[in-house]
């Protein structure tokens, strides 16, 4: 398949993420959204990771694996942040009683 | 026994070791202590230079090197002495009227309170130690040193009683004239040093012949204006008569005897550059004459009696620079010498007057003083001298500079026998107004007159002996064979002038002629002014009153519009430039920092949004950015 539909859809993953992010006030779906944004990236390097391996498999046997390793290290990164995000999500709640972020502007007093 | 120049470096740190003693102790020390330090240290130097003088009469000169004090690339200033006569003489009229006065002050000034007592003698010793560098310095650099010290000690004491505004301006005044001559003196230097390469006397003498004319001409102009300044001379001498509003015995000591005599002793040091400009000495001769004229006229109309003497310095100073200018150079410093004697001797009379008066300085208001007999009577021989009868001092040293004049030039000679005349002329209406008469003061000052305390008397009593027999040496060859010992001491330094001579039928007739008309103007002044009444003066009177309105003058030529060259910058450049383009930036940064804090919203999604935008921008641009 040519590389242009992996594109494509990684876009339009990445700005669906991005609407998300700008428009909605629920936390967390603005944290859904951003998991969105990152898998958008993670699909981006693995489509592309895969065309250079098929470019120069010839030359070297390992081409393009480099941005797949990317990949398990975003995905790690962004499984700490899920826990870390929910956690204060959470917390968020208990002490408001809402995931609205527009709440969350009294933090600059 | 070890030569005494090997410790001459111990002549001015005597001076200095007493302007630390007290200037640091004064709030400790007592008063008596104060003048003993004080005293003291001027006498010990006294003494050292009365050896250095025996040794230097014995032949015993050089030039000591201690340290160097500049050495930068290929310049090299020592900080070096230079003995010989002509500075071993300037150290003993420095030092011998300088501990004089001292004496005379600790008297004078007993009623100062005691830390402002301390501060006083701290000046005079700081004084004293700038003058005998000035003198001793064996480079110009050394000599600028003690040039500008001794400005700053006038400038102290001018406005030692700091807190009358009056006195202060008279102190900027001074300070401030000075420095405009100094900015002459120093140009010089700079250029001495740009043509030799250093400033040592004995290297700037040497190589005088290969300068070329315009130079020695620049170089000899630039230091006569920094003559001008220190010794009160046409155009800047108006600081002089200004300066008598210090102590009396600080007029005596720095403003009649040494401090304005520094500049006769430049002149006279650079003697070999001088004698290579004949434009330089006669800018030089018509400048102390037109001086000593001008200055004569003013002190006729004066009516405050340190007045008097400033005007007769400046007018003394004039003749001093005449003699220069005619290449007496010897007699210069014979007139400097005996003009020491005498107006130290009649400041500090004057001082002895005030003092009496209760601080009252205007003659119109004395008369009949005769009852003060010591200060009468040496104020009368300190008149006498100045006049130049024979044979007190003041007509050797006169005598010789008209004679000197008369060689050079018949109008420069009638101008300064005239100037002569009015020397005598005011001196004896002072000494009439001030001393013969009935008093004119008040019952309480009458009753309040009083002799002087005997530090002050003893002390008139020896510049008068010294005013007296001062000009014995150097009595003119036509009266006594061999008797200008002066000239001959000074001849290593200073070479003998070698003229066409006059017969001395001629001379003899120019001196009978010159006292004749002295005595004249005294008998005049004794009719005129025996009795006397005092009415306001017109015309040219009241012109000479006002002193030709000189002070006005330059007021309005120089001090006006620099003031209103300063409004100018004040209001033009300062407000509407400097300080607008200041607050320009300030406001603007304010209105910006006030637009800009609505972005600022703590809204997170308009943070996001804005950022999603920039990125978005960023790319976009990159995109048609690039080639």
């Amino acid at each position: 398949m040519p590389i242009n539909y992996y594109i494509f859809l990684s876009i339009a993953l990445f700005v669906i993420g991005i609407i998300g992010v700008l428009t909605r006030r629920n936390a967390i779906i603005i944290f859904m959204c951003i998991e969105l944004m990152l898998n958008a990236v993670n699909l981006m390097l693995v489509a592309f990771s895969k065309m250079h391996h098929l470019a120069n498999a010839l030359k070297d046997a390992s081409a393009g694996i480099d941005g797949q390793l990317f990949v398990f290290f975003i995905m790690v990164v962004a499984a700490a942040e899920v826990s870390v995000g929910l956690a204060i999500i959470v917390m968020m709640y208990r002490n408001i009683h809402s995931v609205d972020v527009n709440f969350l502007n009294r933090l600059k007093h | 026994m070890r030569s005494a120049l090997d410790i001459a470096w111990l002549i001015p740190i005597f001076p200095l070791l007493g302007f630390l003693i007290n200037g640091l102790g004064r709030k400790v020390l007592s008063k008596s202590l104060v003048s003993i330090v004080g005293c003291g240290v001027v006498f010990a130097s006294f003494i050292l230079s009365i050896w250095i003088f025996w040794e230097v009469k014995n032949g015993h000169t050089s030039v000591i090197n201690y340290f160097d004090f500049i050495s930068v690339r290929s310049l090299h200033i020592p900080f070096a002495f230079q003995i010989d006569q002509l500075s071993a003489i300037f150290l003993l009229i420095i030092t011998g009227v300088g501990f004089l006065i001292h004496v005379y002050s600790t008297s004078y000034m007993h009623e100062e309170s005691s830390d402002h007592f301390g501060r006083y003698f701290s000046y005079l010793n700081l004084f004293i130690f700038s003058m005998l560098l000035l003198v001793m310095g064996a480079n110009y650099i050394i000599m600028f040193i003690g040039w500008e010290g001794v400005g700053l000690c006038s400038y102290l004491l001018i406005g030692y009683w700091f807190k009358n505004t009056e006195y202060n301006k008279a102190a900027n005044k001074a300070f401030i004239m000075n420095r405009i001559g100094d900015l002459g003196f120093l140009i010089a230097i700079f250029w001495i040093i740009s043509k030799v390469g250093n400033t040592n006397f004995g290297d700037v003498f040497s190589s005088a012949n290969s300068f070329s004319s315009s130079d020695v001409t620049i170089i000899t102009l630039l230091l006569f204006v920094g003559a001008t300044g220190k010794s009160a001379q046409i155009p800047l001498y108006t600081w002089l008569p200004d300066a008598m509003a210090g102590p009396t015995p600080v007029s005596a000591l720095i403003h009649a005897a040494t401090m304005v005599t520094a500049g006769i002793y430049m002149v006279a040091r650079s003697n070999a550059l001088y004698s290579l400009s004949e434009l330089s000495m006669n800018v030089v001769a018509i400048v102390g004459l037109a001086t000593s004229i001008l200055a004569a006229t003013i002190a006729l109309k004066q009516n405050d009696i340190k007045k008097v003497l400033a005007y007769s310095t400046v007018s003394q100073l004039g003749y001093m620079f005449l003699a220069l200018g005619v290449g007496a150079y010897s007699t210069g410093v014979f007139h400097v010498m005996t003009h020491a004697f005498f107006k130290a001797l009649l400041f500090l009379a004057a001082g002895s007057v005030i003092h009496a008066m209760g601080g009252e300085q205007d003659i119109r208001k004395m008369g009949g003083l005769n009852r003060l007999k010591i200060t009468s009577i040496t104020f009368l021989i300190g008149c006498i001298a100045i006049a130049g009868v024979p044979p007190f001092s003041g007509f050797f040293s006169k005598d010789a500079i008209l004679l000197a004049a008369f060689e050079h030039n018949k109008i420069l000679y009638g101008v300064a026998l005239f100037g002569a005349m009015l020397t005598a002329y005011y001196m004896f209406r002072l000494f009439f107004l001030a001393f013969t008469g009935k008093f004119r003061g008040t019952e309480e000052q009458e009753h309040h007159l009083h002799e002087s305390p005997p530090p002050m008397t003893i002390v008139l009593v020896i510049l008068a002996v010294l005013s007296i027999i001062g000009g014995f040496i150097g009595i003119p060859e036509v009266i006594m064979k061999g008797g200008d010992k002066l000239t001959e001491f000074l001849a290593p330094v200073i070479p003998v002038r070698i003229g066409e001579g006059v017969s001395s039928s001629t001379e003899f007739s120019l001196m009978a002629l010159s006292t004749g008309l002295v005595v004249v103007a005294i008998i005049g002044a004794w009719f005129r002014f025996r009795k006397y009444e005092f009415k306001p003066s017109k015309g040219l009177g009241k012109i000479l009153e006002n002193k030709w309105y000189v002070d006005e003058f330059y007021d309005a030529i120089i001090v006006r519009p620099l003031n209103k060259l300063g409004e100018i910058l004040n209001e033009g450049l300062e407000k509407s430039g400097i300080d607008a383009l200041v607050n320009g930036i300030g406001k603007a940064v304010q209105y910006g920092g006030r637009q800009l804090r609505w972005l600022q919203s703590g809204q997170v999604g308009s943070y996001v949004l804005l950022m999603v935008v920039s990125i978005v921008l960023f790319f976009v641009l990159q995109f048609f950015l690039r080639k």
